[in-house]
């Protein structure tokens, strides 16, 4: 734990920590220490936690007194934690790149110069790291993509991306866990459900787990689909440690 | 069993927020008033976490085939049973057959609706509030049937009880608000405006969020995505400001210049396109 943070109320009922803000891998596991640290210590306080890039909210119950917890939680910062070894796991994701699931991979690849096999190779190659899950239930917010896929969004955002639309927006890739309207450029579509309310936990991921997408053909596609539909699909996945 | 002859503009069924599930990307949800949405289920002896139709704007029509007691606070929209004016923020007797119809409010856009024993809908992620992709339905339709808990009909004691409100939280212009993570990073100049300007709300305005007409030389830089929450202020690089409601993203990308307090929320929710606002910040305690 060496970095520089700031503490500040946020509301009546919620404290806001930043850390530097760049968007990296260490922040991203100082973050989920801190984050451990603070439930273990205040759990009867906290109603929520939520993390992003470079910053860590929680969420406290309405009795509680915020601008009180602050020097206690900077001192919990300071005090000398278990160092226990976090696992995630690397999901194998199936991904469609074939035009009719990503109606803009073509464009894409034309715009950049690239051909349809070079566009898949690029974005199939990274090891994606998850930081976070906002914007929409689910929704993952991805490191890794190679910069030469970086676009600009669409001019005119659509008003219905589908459900499983692998995407590319500024520098960033992700999937779209339901449909939505959305500005990103889709190349391609998982079969998969990034969001499920019966499940026990809504979503699969969590952050530090890491993606790696795996292309697939259309017959594939629609056979993963057929076995997540009747539950009895198992995504592939493997663990590691931060 | 309650049959929904028409459904209004924006009829759904909330509870006081899906709490938890932030982490995964869920909205908080929730009534947008909550100060009114507590007085309703009081009044019929309800926790504040039993479900309760929030009524937007254009009321809905309501057939009522059981005995059950209602209350109905918030935004005035003289409600009626069987062509009979009945009080608001009064528990009242409703015998089974009855039609509620609702006028045109004259105060106030959101009404709550209240039963007791609270509406019966499922349970999804610990809350009954609607949202899309979330509960099956994300607004009441025509020929909806919704069901409430089954309850002992109380004593005459229960259905006498009624409250006086505070027209203030209809008529107030004044947003009582604290500083937002960002408000520190504004010159001096946009403060100043901020803070001594009055700004009209525009028809983009909905339980995600309510958007301000646009102030001319306001602006903020964007900010790597982090959390936001219910009543935050944003303030865009084209100088929109968007003041986050109960249905809003999780994290956000737009500079967090402001935040509500929960009152303030709630006085918000009471407001339509077209009026005035201004904020003022809160001292604080400290």
């Amino acid at each position: 734990m060496s970095f520089s943070l700031t503490y500040q109320p946020f509301g009546a009922h919620a404290v806001l920590i930043c850390w530097p803000n760049i968007i990296d891998s260490d922040v991203r596991k100082d973050i989920q220490i801190f984050e451990a640290k603070i439930l273990n210590k205040f759990s009867e306080h906290i109603l929520e936690t939520v993390i992003a890039y470079s910053s860590l909210i929680l969420f406290f119950h309405e009795d509680a007194v915020v601008c009180d917890l602050i020097s206690p939680l900077k001192d919990l910062y300071i005090a000398p934690g278990e160092n226990q070894k976090k696992e995630y796991h690397i999901w194998k994701i199936p991904v469609c790149y074939k035009p009719q699931f990503g109606m803009d991979i073509e464009g894409l690849a034309k715009e950049k110069g690239y051909t349809l096999p070079e566009v898949i190779a690029m974005h199939t190659a990274p090891l994606y790291e998850v930081y976070f899950i906002g914007f929409l239930p689910g929704f993952p917010y991805l490191g890794g993509l190679d910069s030469r896929l970086a676009t600009t969004r669409l001019e005119i955002p659509r008003m219905a991306v589908p459900k499983g639309a692998v995407a590319i927006g500024g520098n960033q890739t992700g999937v779209y866990p339901s449909e939505s309207p959305g500005g990103w450029h889709i190349i391609g579509n998982t079969p998969l459900s990034f969001f499920d309310i019966n499940a026990s936990v809504p979503s699969f991921l969590t952050a530090g787990d890491k993606l790696k997408f795996i292309p697939i053909n259309e017959k594939e596609y629609h056979q993963i689909a057929a076995l997540q539909k009747e539950n009895s699909y198992e995504i592939e996945s493997e663990m590691y440690h931060d | 069993m309650i049959e929904v002859i028409a459904a209004g503009m924006f009829t759904t069924i909330q509870d006081s927020g899906r709490y938890g599930y932030r982490k995964w990307g869920v909205p908080l949800s929730g009534v947008m008033d909550q100060r009114s949405a507590r007085l309703a289920n009081h009044l019929v002896n309800n926790t504040n976490d039993e479900a309760i139709m929030e009524i937007t704007m254009t009321a809905p029509i309501l057939k009522f085939n059981v005995d059950t007691v209602i209350a109905i606070t918030g935004a005035g929209f003289s409600p009626s049973v069987n062509g009979q004016k009945i009080s608001m923020n009064k528990a009242v007797q409703i015998p089974k057959g009855s039609v509620i119809k609702f006028g045109k409010p004259s105060y106030g856009v959101r009404a709550y609706l209240s039963a007791l024993g609270g509406f019966s809908v499922p349970k999804i992620l610990d809350s009954y509030s609607f949202y899309p992709n979330i509960t099956e339905n994300f607004h009441i339709k025509k020929g909806n049937i919704l069901s409430i808990n089954t309850s002992e009909i109380p004593t005459t004691d229960l259905a006498n009880s009624s409250v006086k409100i505070s027209k203030a939280h209809f008529e107030s212009p004044i947003i009582t608000v604290d500083k937002g993570p960002e408000f520190n990073l504004l010159s001096r100049g946009v403060r100043e405006k901020l803070l001594h300007q009055s700004f009209e709300i525009s028809n983009d305005s909905n339980r995600m969020g309510y958007r301000l007409s646009a102030a001319e030389n306001i602006a903020a830089a964007e900010i790597i995505t982090s959390s936001v929450q219910p009543g935050t202020v944003q303030l865009t690089p084209s100088g929109q400001i968007i003041i986050l409601m109960r249905d809003c993203q999780t994290t956000g990308g737009y500079a967090r210049i402001l935040q509500l307090t929960d009152e303030a929320i709630n006085i918000l929710a009471q407001k339509r396109a077209g009026e005035s606002v201004r904020f003022v910040l809160r001292k604080l305690p400290f």
